[in-house]
C-alpha cells in the first residue's frame, strides 16, 4: 500500500498545555507544592519535588519519545461513524464531535514513524482527554494498522497505553479490536519484530487485556493504575475495600506482570537502550528527516 | 417445569390454568381443555419469543435452565474426558476443558460453565472464570494444536472474574495472551456463543473461524447493568443500555461480528434442550466439516482477515481530510 504523508512539527503553545490545568501555577496532587508551569513542560510533566507523574498527551509523548520531536502522523483522518447509532443521555455522536473540538484529535490515539535514539520505530500514543482513551473501531484501525506497519518496515513497535479500556459507544466492535490488534501482534512476535508496551495512567479493562499487556517488554511509569476490572467494580464484587497499591505498578512488579518501571525522564533511554539490546541499531545511513522513512526496510542485526 | 421470566406472564397464566384443571379428576372434556390450553400456551410462547427486546433476551440468555456446556457434551458428544488445571496455580472450575468424540471425531472441546443450582453455582464461581481458567483454555488448545485436533468452544459467562486474586494472577495478561494465541493456533476453531458472551471473559476463549450464536445468547462489550450505572448513572437503566448496545444476535450477524445464528426452538433452548442442541449439532457438523480440508496458511490467513475486517472503512469508520494534511491510503 502507499501512503502519503505529512511531517508534523508540533507546536509547543497548543499543545503543550492539555494535562495541567489552566493557569501559570499547578498544585501537585502528590507534595502539594505550587509548580510553575513552564518548569513542569521542561521535566517531561514530572513534578522535580516528588516525581509525581502528571498525565501527558499523545503529542507530548510522540515530542519526548522521538527524536528532534519530529514525526511522521499515519492515519490521522480516521473518523468513528458512530455505528451502531448509539445514545445514552446524549448522543455518542455529539461526544464525538464534542471531543473532536476540545483534542484536535479525530480519535484517541496517534500512530507515527519516527526515531528514537536513531532506531526507526513506529510509535502508537493514547489520548486519554478523548473519551477516557477508550478503545473503538477507531483506535483499534490505526493501532492494527501500525503493528502491520512496523512489520512491513520491521521496525520495533511502541505502544504507550493511557485508555479506560473499549469504548461501551462502539458495543461489541470495541471488543473485537482487542482481537484485532492482538492477532496483528501475534505475527509481529513470530516475525521477531521488537514491541515495548508502555502501560500509563491509568490503562484498564480490554487495553491492559489485549496489547498492553503482550508487549516482549511491559514498561509502566511509576504509580500508574494498570489493571482488569476497574477498583470500584473489584469493591462492589469483594465488598471491602481494596489495599493501597492495589493495581499499581509496583503492584504489577512485584506480582511478575511488568518487566521494569521506569521514570518518564528516563523512558526514551531506557526504551533505546532496550532495543539496542534486542540488537536494533540506531540508522545513520540515511537523514534524519520522517520523509526518508518512506518505504524504509529496515533489516536490524540479528532478525 | 422451567422457571418463567416476568415477560412471561400470560403463559404463566395459562400453565396455572393447566394445573388445576390436571389436578381435578380427568374426564375427556377435561383432557380436552387441557389440550387445547396447552397448545395456547405454546403458541403464545412462540409468540411472546419471536418479538423478545434486547433487555428480554439478556434474561434468557441468563435463563438458570439454559442448556450449558455440560449438556451440550452430553448431547452431542461421546467419551468426554475432561482436562484439569493450567499447570500453574489451580483448576479454574469456571472453565471446563477436555476431548471428546464428535460423530466420530475426536475434538478438544473448552467452555464456560456457569451452575445451576447454588451449590454448583458457588463451585463453579457463577461462571466467572479466573487467570488459571484462561490458561488451561489455552494448554487445551495447544494440545488439540499438537494432535491436530479442531477445536470447538462454548461461550457462557457474564466476565472475568473483578476480584483481587483475578488480578494479581494477571487476568489481563492471560486473556490478552489467549487473544494472540487462538489467532495463531494450526486447527480449526469453532466458537458457539451458547449464552451470555460478557466481554473480555467471553472474549478469552472466543477467537476463531467462525463464531455462532444461539438465537437467544447476548454478546456485549459491557453487561447492559454496568453500561448504565457508568453512562446513566443509575443501574436501573438496564433496559435501554441493552438496547444500545445491539447485543442480540441479530444486531451481531449484522454489525459482522458473528457468523451465523443458530436456531432456538419455542420458548429458548431452556423449553427444550434436545431440540436446541440438535440445531447445534447440524451448524458444527457443517462449518467443521467446511474448515477441515483448509491448509493452515489459508485457514490462518481467513481466521486473521475475519478479525481484521470488524469495524471495516465504510461500516464503522470513515477517512476524513484533516485540517493542514495528515496521509491518506492511496
Ligand atoms: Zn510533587
Amino acid at each position: 500500500m502507499a501512503w502519503f504523508k505529512k511531517t508534523r512539527k508540533p507546536i509547543e503553545t497548543t499543545e503543550k498545555v492539555s494535562r495541567v490545568p489552566e493557569g501559570l501555577w499547578v498544585k501537585c496532587p502528590s507534595c502539594g507544592r505550587a509548580l510553575y508551569h513552564k518548569d513542569l513542560a521542561a521535566t517531561l510533566q514530572v513534578c522535580p519535588h516528588c516525581a509525581h507523574h502528571f498525565r501527558m498527551s499523545a503529542t507530548e509523548r510522540l515530542s519526548m519519545l522521538l527524536d528532534d520531536g519530529r514525526w511522521t502522523e499515519h492515519d490521522a483522518g480516521l473518523r468513528s461513524l458512530d455505528p451502531l447509532g448509539f445514545t445514552d443521555t446524549k448522543p455518542y455522536r455529539d461526544r464525538l464531535a464534542a471531543s473532536i473540538e476540545k483534542t484536535g484529535q479525530q480519535d484517541a490515539v496517534i500512530v507515527a514513524s519516527g526515531r528514537l535514539e536513531g532506531i526507526p520505530v513506529v510509535v502508537a500514543a493514547m489520548e486519554y482527554s478523548f473519551i477516557g482513551g477508550s478503545m473503538g473501531v477507531v483506535v483499534g484501525e490505526k493501532i492494527t494498522r501500525g503493528v502491520e506497519r512496523a512489520l512491513a518496515e520491521r521496525a520495533p513497535l511502541i505502544i504507550v497505553s493511557c485508555s479506560g479500556g473499549a469504548r461501551m459507544m462502539e458495543g461489541a466492535l470495541s471488543l473485537m479490536q482487542m482481537a484485532k490488534i492482538s492477532a496483528a501482534l501475534g505475527r509481529l512476535d513470530r516475525a521477531g519484530v521488537p514491541y515495548l508496551s508502555i502501560l500509563t495512567d491509568p490503562t484498564t479493562g480490554g487495553v491492559t487485556a489485549s496489547f498492553a499487556m503482550l508487549g516482549d517488554l511491559n514498561i509502566a511509569e511509576p504509580k500508574a493504575l494498570i489493571g482488569f476490572a476497574g477498583p470500584r467494580v473489584i469493591e462492589q464484587t469483594i465488598r471491602q475495600k481494596l489495599p493501597d497499591g492495589f493495581q499499581r505498578s509496583e503492584f504489577l512488579l512485584e506480582k511478575g506482570f511488568i518487566d521494569m518501571i521506569v521514570d518518564r525522564r528516563e523512558l526514551k533511554a531506557t526504551l533505546g537502550r532496550v532495543l539496542r539490546l534486542f540488537g536494533h541499531r540506531p540508522d545513520r545511513a540515511r537523514p534524519a528527516a520522517p520523509e526518508a522513512a518512506t518505504g524504509d526496510v529496515d533489516a536490524p542485526a540479528g532478525a | 417445569m422451567a422457571e418463567l421470566l416476568d415477560f412471561e406472564e400470560p403463559v404463566a397464566v395459562l400453565l396455572k390454568e393447566i394445573e388445576a384443571l390436571s389436578l381435578m379428576p380427568q374426564t375427556p372434556e377435561r383432557q380436552a381443555a387441557i389440550a387445547q390450553l396447552e397448545a395456547r400456551a405454546a403458541e403464545l410462547r412462540a409468540e411472546i419469543y419471536r418479538n423478545l427486546k434486547p433487555w428480554q433476551r439478556v434474561q434468557v440468555a441468563r435463563h438458570p435452565n439454559r442448556p450449558s456446556m455440560l449438556d451440550y457434551v452430553e448431547l452431542l458428544f461421546t467419551e468426554f474426558t475432561e482436562i484439569h488445571g493450567d499447570r500453574r496455580f489451580a483448576d479454574d472450575k469456571a472453565i471446563v476443558t477436555g476431548f471428546a468424540f464428535f460423530h466420530g471425531e475426536p475434538v478438544a472441546v473448552v467452555g464456560h460453565q456457569k451452575g445451576r443450582d447454588t451449590k454448583s453455582k458457588i463451585y463453579r464461581n457463577f461462571g466467572y472464570a479466573k487467570p488459571e481458567g484462561y490458561r488451561k483454555a489455552l494448554r487445551v488448545m495447544k494440545l488439540a494444536e499438537k494432535f491436530n485436533r479442531p477445536v470447538i468452544v462454548f461461550v457462557d459467562t457474564p466476565a472475568a472474574y473483578p476480584g483481587i486474586e483475578s488480578e494479581e494472577r494477571g487476568v489481563a495478561e492471560a486473556i490478552a495472551l489467549n487473544l494472540r494465541e487462538m489467532a495463531l493456533l494450526e486447527v480449526p476453531i469453532v466458537i458457539l456463543v451458547s449464552g451470555e458472551g460478557g466481554s473480555g471473559g467471553a472474549l478469552g476463549i472466543a477467537v476463531g473461524d467462525r463464531v455462532l450464536m444461539q438465537e437467544f445468547s447476548v454478546y456485549s462489550v459491557i453487561p447492559p447493568e454496568g453500561c448504565a450505572a457508568i453512562l446513566w448513572r443509575d443501574a436501573a437503566r438496564k433496559v435501554e443500555a441493552a438496547e444500545a448496545l445491539k447485543v442480540t444476535a441479530p444486531d451481531l450477524l449484522e454489525l459482522g461480528i458473528i457468523d451465523e445464528i443458530v436456531p432456538e426452538p419455542p420458548g429458548g433452548a431452556h423449553q427444550d434442550p434436545k431440540a436446541a442442541a440438535a440445531r447445534v449439532d447440524e451448524v458444527l457438523v457443517r462449518h467443521l466439516r467446511e474448515l477441515r480440508d483448509l491448509d493452515v496458511p489459508t485457514l490462518l490467513d481467513r481466521r486473521y482477515a475475519k478479525f481484521r475486517s470488524m469495524g471495516r472503512e465504510g461500516q464503522a469508520f470513515t477517512t476524513v481530510t484533516v485540517a493542514g494534511g495528515g496521509d491518506q491510503a492511496g
